[in-house]
């Protein structure tokens, strides 16, 4: 055990937890980093390439090195970074990205062979010969990259969307975050204050600054409370603000109950949408390391990281209390890990600065103007060279804490491309002019880091960024602090690791990149920093280069001879840091994943055994088996069969109603419409065809003339909010001046299809004294009416089916009731219900055009309705549909006839003249539509044949090559029930 | 995004369903004589321009109204939204 004195941990309560299968003790406040640090633990995981025995290295979401997989079973979950990770009685954690035992990872062979596996190795090596690709190499790599693994189980956790809206929200709740929060809650804004960490503090809770002479953290539970206290501020711990987005929109993810155990009865995670007039930016600084030879041991870690798990967590970073510390530092900072180590009892060999005139702010040795060169120690740190003007002497350590300066976290003010600019003074890129509008950043973030300066930065920041929305802030009292030494030098890297080959410095942990894979790119000119990124992929995953990116390109400036600004960094993106695919999809999985529309007879048609087939977001009826039914086909058969010689009902509300009123709606029609609608006679129904501007054939449906100004259109289920959009791009953005007005009915109307010769019969019993007869009301006629006993209906006679048929419309909430009126009153005539399969087989056998007709590519003229597309007036895609091109067009809707009947030719099949080669030069047109025909007791089709109106009785055959076969068809026409039309009239 | 719609105020532009440049309003007259290659150029050739756009946005989700709003599609930043109606309205 290490654990020092003091910390933010409660003694009082102690947690059990397992790490590769062994159990230790941390206490509540622990992460599991602190947890198996204070337990003497450093060896915590293997790299990602080359294998190498990893400690942690820092104590924040920067962690690149520490990555485990937590929990078991389907809630296993790998590249948590042990930093993050809240410690909870009962935590299982395992390292991974190892064969074998931790200690003994067979994979280390890798780093025995890695001289080929430098820089660009993978653009390199797998190029040729180009089959070993898919056979060799691919398989390979994929077996040997990646980190952790996945359980391959479905996720058990619930997952949440959340939308916020504020005046100012404050990314960051340490020292600046809270000034500002405090600021703008007193001046009465609505404020959300989000920090990533579990405790509001930030940095203030590693440190030993005072504030107010006293704890910092009896200031932080004072304003604390203050915050909670007040209705204006939201305080969202374990919350990270992720991304940027236009118009002061913000990304954050809240860790609900990664905390916990299991979620019980809560969500997992929250996705949150925060709308943010203003921000402030106090996401803090990161510190970066100087690379040396062999510094990627455990044990070697940031020292201001050290200092955290001294200071917050009371845990050492060595294996034994014996074991001493040094700290390597470019400046004043590392000074303060030193001597905060040193107040906590730990043992401390030195501090070796890398400058000449280096100070002395306490009892310790100070190795002025020295470097270290070398490390020992196969699975940890036990000894380290230090080296002064060529001298080299080892000395034994357990651990070394390395300071080589800080870098404001610049993400979010970086995103929409806001370059940070270069601070010679602070060495280290701060925020730029020009990243996202209204944010802007403070403390440390802005190059502000003193405990002092960051104080009194989020105080202004929140007074100044507040004034430009007309909020006035008031200056608040700080308490007293002050700022820490800070000196340093440019320093970036111990020099003669570029070249050697034995030597290597680790740059990025993460990635495996060292100071000589950096020179590598140089060598291949690949000395951009963008294409220094992937060439050697540094910056990468998970941690994208936190603790590396500005060390790497001041090594590659070094090369090029170029200044860090003018090498640059990358472009910095959303998410700052991982989100998990399971909170983006928000909890929307499942039957959940979108909205489900239920028609009006949906739990009516349940109730009834129906099988369900999702069309577009509706869940439709497909066909209503029946007790000794052993096939779907049985069940459709007996359907269609019902409707051709009784009486069939289906619920077709799904169909799109589009409500057209105003004087000038028959005009409006005629251009929407390819065909004229303006001279229907009131009373009547007419089928129409859409087109798209383009020419191509669009939408089809029926316009029934309720009145002289109002009528009532139906579209495809599948179009019906698109052709309603465009009808209102036609009336707003075309003829404004047209009077007329518009809204969808689709959810309004219930409508359900009474198809066969004994339909008349049936809506006989339910009509109040309407005439059904042929007469009153014929063919295409419609009209308003009332039904059982006073029921406002709209009833139209049309047919999908080619049978004698109706639908009947009553407002939604009746059709559930109409359905079960039908088939109570068509008992006797055998009244049944039928799904969309059977609906699909009646509209094949009377070759009527549906969606695979319709499907965007087709014209008027392929589908035999050109004659429809009216020379007497302007509509939509009219003039484009003569083109020369669409009109040589001679592929035409035809039916086929399967030569041997119960062959089936499946949809998609494409058309051949019989004993052709099979190719495109002799493609004829394919098959749109297949189905089995109990009218007719075989196969049939629907297509499109070259010239095919001309071609009746051919024999031709349909080629599937993807199923490898081929189906003779003879050529019939499209109607294959009553072509006259003899039973619609009857 | 954020659009200024100009009766409901600032609207989520997850609320509306964009369709492109304004030009789209500018339907070419059926019975000109070179009305196909008028009506070749209104289908197939927009501008997309690096700056400032007038766009056809389609409040869906909304009140139904399509607007004319003018971005710079270099920045997002958002000029200005009118009533497509209001628009056609004054160019008569």
């Amino acid at each position: 055990m290490t654990r020092l004195t003091g910390g933010l941990i409660d003694r009082n309560a102690p947690l059990n937890f397992t790490f590769n299968g062994k159990t230790y003790k941390g206490f509540q406040g622990d992460t599991l980093a602190s947890a198996l640090l204070a337990n003497g633990v450093q060896l915590m995981g293997r790299s990602f390439k080359y294998h190498r025995p990893r400690g942690v290295f820092a104590a924040g979401s920067e962690e690149p090195n520490a990555m485990v997989e937590l929990r078991t079973g389907a809630r296993q979950e790998p590249n948590t970074r042990a930093t993050v990770t809240e410690l909870f009685d009962g935590l299982i954690a395992r390292t991974q990205n190892h064969v074998g035992p931790l200690e003994r990872d067979f994979m280390a062979v890798n780093d025995l062979l890695s001289p080929f596996f430098a820089a660009g190795f993978y653009y390199k090596t797998f190029m040729w010969p180009k089959v070993f690709w898919e056979k060799l190499y691919e398989p390979m790599i994929r077996k040997a990259a990646g980190l952790g693994s996945l359980s391959m189980l479905p996720d058990p956790d619930d997952y949440d969307k959340g939308f916020l809206h504020c005046d100012l929200l404050v990314v960051g709740g340490g020292a600046a975050g809270l000034a500002a929060a405090l600021t703008a809650g007193r001046a009465g804004a609505e404020v959300v204050v989000a920090d990533e960490d579990f405790a509001l503090g930030g940095r203030l809770t590693m440190e030993s600054d005072l504030l107010n002479e006293a704890a910092a953290t009896d200031w932080i539970a004072s304003v604390k409370a203050e915050l909670e206290s007040l209705p204006n501020v939201r305080i969202m711990t374990r919350t990270t603000v992720f991304g940027v987005y236009d118009h002061g929109i913000y990304g954050a993810v809240e860790r609900v109950s990664d905390h916990l155990a299991v979620p019980g009865d809560k969500v997992r995670q929250t996705l949150w949408r925060i709308t943010a007039k203003r921000a402030v930016l106090a996401a803090g600084a990161t510190e970066r390391h100087m690379p040396f030879a062999d510094n990627d041991r455990p044990g070697v870690m940031l020292a201001g990281a050290m200092r955290a798990y001294a200071n917050r967590w009371a845990a050492s970073p060595v294996k034994r209390d014996s074991d001493a510390i040094a700290i390597f530092t470019n400046g004043d900072d590392g000074h303060r890990t030193a001597m905060d180590l040193i107040a906590k009892g730990a043992k401390v060999l030195g501090v070796i600065d890398a400058r000449e005139a280096a100070p002395r702010f306490g009892d310790y040795e100070v190795f002025a103007g020295s470097i270290v060169t070398g490390t020992k120690g196969r699975l940890g740190l036990t000894a380290i060279e230090i080296t002064r003007n060529g001298q080299s002497q080892w000395h034994s350590v357990g651990a070394l804490g390395v300071a080589g300066g800080w870098n404001p976290n610049v993400h979010l003010a970086s995103h929409h491309r806001g370059r940070p600019v270069w601070d010679d003074n602070l060495l280290a890129f701060v925020p730029g002019p020009n990243g996202p509008a209204g944010l802007i950043p403070a403390g440390a973030a802005a190059g502000k880091g003193g405990t002092e300066e960051a104080l009194t930065d989020g105080m202004t920041a929140a007074i100044t960024t507040l004034s430009e929305i007309g909020i006035t802030a008031s200056e608040i009292v700080l308490p007293k602090a002050e700022n820490m030494p800070s000196e340093q030098v440019a320093f970036w890297h111990v020099p003669g690791t570029k070249r050697a080959t034995k030597k290597r410095a680790w740059v990025d942990f993460q990635n495996d990149v060292t100071v000589k894979d950096i020179a590598l790119a140089h060598k291949e000119n690949m000395t951009p920093v963008e294409h220094l990124k992937r060439w050697t992929t540094l910056g990468m995953a998970t941690d994208q280069g936190k603790t590396s990116n500005i060390s790497a390109l001041a090594v590659m400036a070094e090369l090029t001879g170029k200044s860090i600004p003018e090498t640059g960094t990358t472009i910095f993106r959303p998410p700052y840091t991982g989100v998990s695919l399971g909170v983006l999809g928000g909890g929307d999985t499942g039957p959940l994943f979108r909205p489900r529309r239920l028609t009006p007879t949906h739990a009516w048609a349940e109730a009834q055994g129906a099988e369900f087939v999702e069309v577009g977001p509706w869940m439709r009826a497909q066909y209503f088996p029946r007790a000794g039914e052993t096939t779907w086909r049985e069940t459709v058969d007996r359907e269609v069969l019902a409707v051709r010689s009784g009486v069939g009902l289906c619920d077709v509300t799904t169909l799109g109603k589009v409500d057209v009123q105003g004087a000038d709606a028959g005009e409006f029609l005629n251009r929407m419409y390819s065909n004229m609608m303006g001279t229907l006679k009131v009373g009547m129904v007419r089928y129409g065809l859409m087109l798209r501007e383009d020419g191509h054939a669009y939408d089809d449906g029926t316009c029934a003339r309720m009145s002289e100004d109002h009528y009532v259109v139906t579209t495809t289920t599948a179009n019906a909010g698109l052709v309603y959009r465009q009808m209102e791009f036609a009336h707003q953005c075309l003829w404004p001046e047209l009077d007329v007005q518009l809204i969808s009915t689709t959810d309004a109307w219930a409508q359900i299809a009474v198809a066969g010769p004994k339909s008349r019969e049936l809506l006989s019993r339910i009509v109040d004294e309407f005439d059904l007869s042929n007469e009153a009301f014929p063919f295409m006629a419609c009209s308003e009416l009332t039904i059982c006993n006073g029921l406002r209906a709209r009833l139209f006679r049309i047919s999908f089916s080619g049978e004698l048929a109706y639908e009947i419309a009553v407002p939604a909430r009746y059709g559930d009731a109409l359905m079960q009126r039908l088939m109570e009153q068509g008992a006797d005539l055998g009244a049944t219900p039928y799904g969309t399969e059977a609906l699909s087989v009646l509209r094949i056998e009377k070759g009527h055009a549906a969606g695979a007709e319709l499907n965007g590519q087709t014209t008027a003229q392929m589908l035999g309705l050109g004659k429809m597309v009216s020379a007497k007036k302007d509509s939509i895609g009219a003039v484009m549909s003569r083109r020369e091109g669409m009109a040589a067009e001679k592929r035409r809707l035809v039916g086929f006839k399967s030569v041997e009947p119960q062959k089936q030719a499946m949809a998609g099949s494409h058309l051949f003249t019989d004993g052709t080669v099979q190719d495109m030069s002799t493609d004829q047109g394919w098959l749109t539509s297949s189905c089995y025909s109990p009218h007719l007791n075989g196969y049939i089709a629907l297509g499109f044949l070259e010239n095919g109106d001309t071609r009746m009785g051919e024999i031709i055959v349909a080629a599937n090559p993807v199923e490898g076969q081929t189906v003779k068809l003879e050529v019939v026409s499209a109607h294959f029930v009553d072509p006259e039309g003899g039973r619609l009239r009857a | 995004m954020l659009i200024p719609h100009p009766l409901l105020g600032l609207r989520d532009s997850q609320e509306f369903t964009y369709l492109g440049d304004a030009s789209l309003m500018q339907r070419p007259d059926a019975s000109a004589e070179n009305a196909e290659a008028q009506f070749c150029d209104y289908v197939f050739l927009r501008d997309n321009p690096a700056g400032v756009h007038r766009e056809l946005w389609f409040h869906e989700q909304g009140d139904r109204s399509w607007l004319v709003v003018t971005r710079d599609t270099t920045t997002h930043e958002i000029l200005g939204a009118e009533l497509a109606l209001d628009v056609k309205g004054a160019a008569k």
